[in-house]
């Protein structure tokens, strides 16, 4: 008797999502390393509101990027480690269903928390208010796409001692275009001009990585673990 | 060479330097795989006896 | 008919026909090289709007082509193996991976030297610059998870998936980057120079860009031997190869 996909994928997203809250130290930091590291830019620049402005947009990205990065490493490796990662394997089901599901449980908890942070960083980074709704849309778009693309990373590198490093070396090329278009699009926001053009953008590589990505990592996993 | 003689010849050093490079490396890595195929043989056949 | 292909996929038939293969293939880079550095140098004339600086164009556009096709024959090769399950085809992306990265090296070196007289710095920001050095770390990161791997063939196939996944980007980064680079021309306009090709100039180029290629497949095949014996240390054939 085996349950179907959607059962399966809701299983697991339901499963991660609840061992993920019951750690929320482990959730808060990557939070708390995203404002961090907003702080070290005024800190080592200069704290004056036209030129945080202007390098707001690069400072929120790069700081999400790295942060949300941060916490990929540990989208598989804890069930690797107990061994929950070969059952699931074995289990029969879709891989990439299980891979879509755990990814977009732990993007829940980094990812958009991340976007739910960023009206705080962005009035630190003298973003103005009427940017917000376009910061934070392309910031989702972008910390999803960059979960996607941290699940074939992080399925790749599972196994290794020194993973992470090579994960964020891995990821960071691939999530270049993202970062031009998303720091575009909170720029264009800023300046009070229209973004629609890098948010369709966004949203299409999204959906590229969104519909590509789990069968990449689904293999990625078969070759480290099988 | 019009006065840019000091970007120019760089270039052109630099290139043969690689092509020079690519063709040593893949020599010495030949010659190393077949020493490393030497010796798995060698320590295979003392196994066996 | 079709078991000159299927050879292809044999370990020791490659190690020969790879040995048979690249002196040819690198005389005739050589002689085309050299006539493309002599016509390059000496005989084809200064540019009207960049003088002999131009000149850098006959290492500098090989050279950059080669780091894209490099990476995308990796890529196929990678593909290859992981779809028909070839080991052979590893071996190939392995091979051409180191390669493609040094071609990656000169592009970025000779396109810094090329700016500093053109735009009067030794870096910018210019959308073939800055996606070659993404390029080079596509590289860096396909040989890294290579060796990363206590198996080498887990760290074949995980190479290969990396390789299969980074060439899906690799357009859209150079999109990315020629796109974000519009958005910020400077005074200067910041394309490397492609200077009205004439006759003269093109035919040096045209040689080094073949000699260019088929240095490639001649390193290509001295490279792989060593990676195929690699993969095949304990096979028979190695046996009687390593006798002699």
């Amino acid at each position: 008797m085996s349950i179907g996909v959607w059962n399966a994928m809701s299983l697991v997203l339901r499963r991660d999502l609840s061992l993920s809250l019951r750690r929320p130290d482990q959730l808060v930091q990557p939070l708390v390393f995203f404002l961090i590291v907003t702080t070290l830019f005024p800190l080592s620049l200069s704290p004056e509101p036209a030129l945080l402005r202007q390098m707001a947009p690069g400072v929120l990205w790069v700081a999400a990027l790295l942060s949300a990065l941060l916490s990929m490493d540990g989208l598989f490796r804890g069930d690797a480690e107990d061994g929950t990662l070969e059952q699931l394997l074995l289990s029969g089901q879709a891989l990439a269903a299980i891979v879509i599901a755990k990814t977009f449980a732990h993007w829940l908890v980094s990812g958009a928390a991340l976007v739910l942070m960023s009206p705080l960083v962005a009035t630190a980074l003298a973003i103005p208010v009427a940017a917000f709704p376009v910061m934070m849309l392309s910031l989702g778009l972008g910390t999803l796409t960059l979960s996607w693309l941290g699940a074939i990373g992080a399925g790749l590198t599972v196994g290794l001692r020194r993973g992470s490093v090579l994960l964020s070396l891995i990821v960071l090329p691939l999530a270049m275009p993202l970062l031009i278009f998303g720091a575009n699009a909170t720029d264009r926001a800023i300046g009070g001009d229209s973004a629609t053009g890098a948010l369709y953008f966004l949203g299409s590589l999204c959906v590229l990585t969104t519909t590509l990505a789990p069968i990449a990592a689904a293999a990625a996993l078969r070759i480290t673990l099988e | 060479m019009g006065g840019y003689a000091r970007y120019v010849w760089p270039c052109f050093v630099l290139a043969l330097a690689i092509l020079f490079w690519n063709l040593w490396s893949a020599r010495r890595h030949h010659a190393r795989a077949l020493q490393r195929a030497a010796r798995a043989i060698a320590m295979a056949g003392s196994e066996r006896t | 008919m079709w078991t000159w292909f299927y050879r292809l996929a044999s370990p020791p038939h490659v190690y020969r026909v790879a040995a048979a293969f690249a002196p040819w293939l690198l005389l005739s880079a050589g002689a085309l090289m050299i006539y493309g550095v002599v016509d390059g140098l000496v005989f084809a004339p200064p540019d009207y709007q960049q003088g002999d600086a131009f000149r850098i164009i006959y290492v500098h556009v090989p050279a950059s082509a080669l780091s894209v096709m490099a990476y995308t024959f990796m890529a196929v090769a990678a593909a290859i193996g992981l779809i028909w399950r070839i080991k052979v085809a590893y071996a190939v992306a392995a091979a051409a991976a180191p390669i493609g990265a040094s071609f990656t090296v000169l592009t970025l070196v000779t396109g810094s030297l090329w700016g500093r007289p053109m735009w009067g710095t030794y870096w910018a920001w210019d959308p073939r610059l800055t996606s070659e050095l993404i390029l080079l770390f596509l590289y860096f990161g396909v040989m890294s998870l290579r060796v990363a791997f206590e198996d080498p063939n887990r760290g074949d196939r995980a190479a290969a998936l990396l390789a299969t996944v980074g060439v899906v980007n690799v357009p859209i980064i150079h999109f990315s980057v020629v796109w974000w680079n519009s958005l910020h021309q400077g005074a200067t306009i910041l394309k490397l120079g492609k200077p009205a090709i004439d006759a003269s100039m093109r035919w040096p180029l045209y040689a080094m860009l073949l000699g260019f290629l088929l240095f490639f497949g001649s390193v290509l095949c001295m490279r792989l031997r060593g990676e195929v014996l690699s993969r095949e240390r304990l096979a028979s054939w190695v046996r009687e190869t390593v006798k002699t």
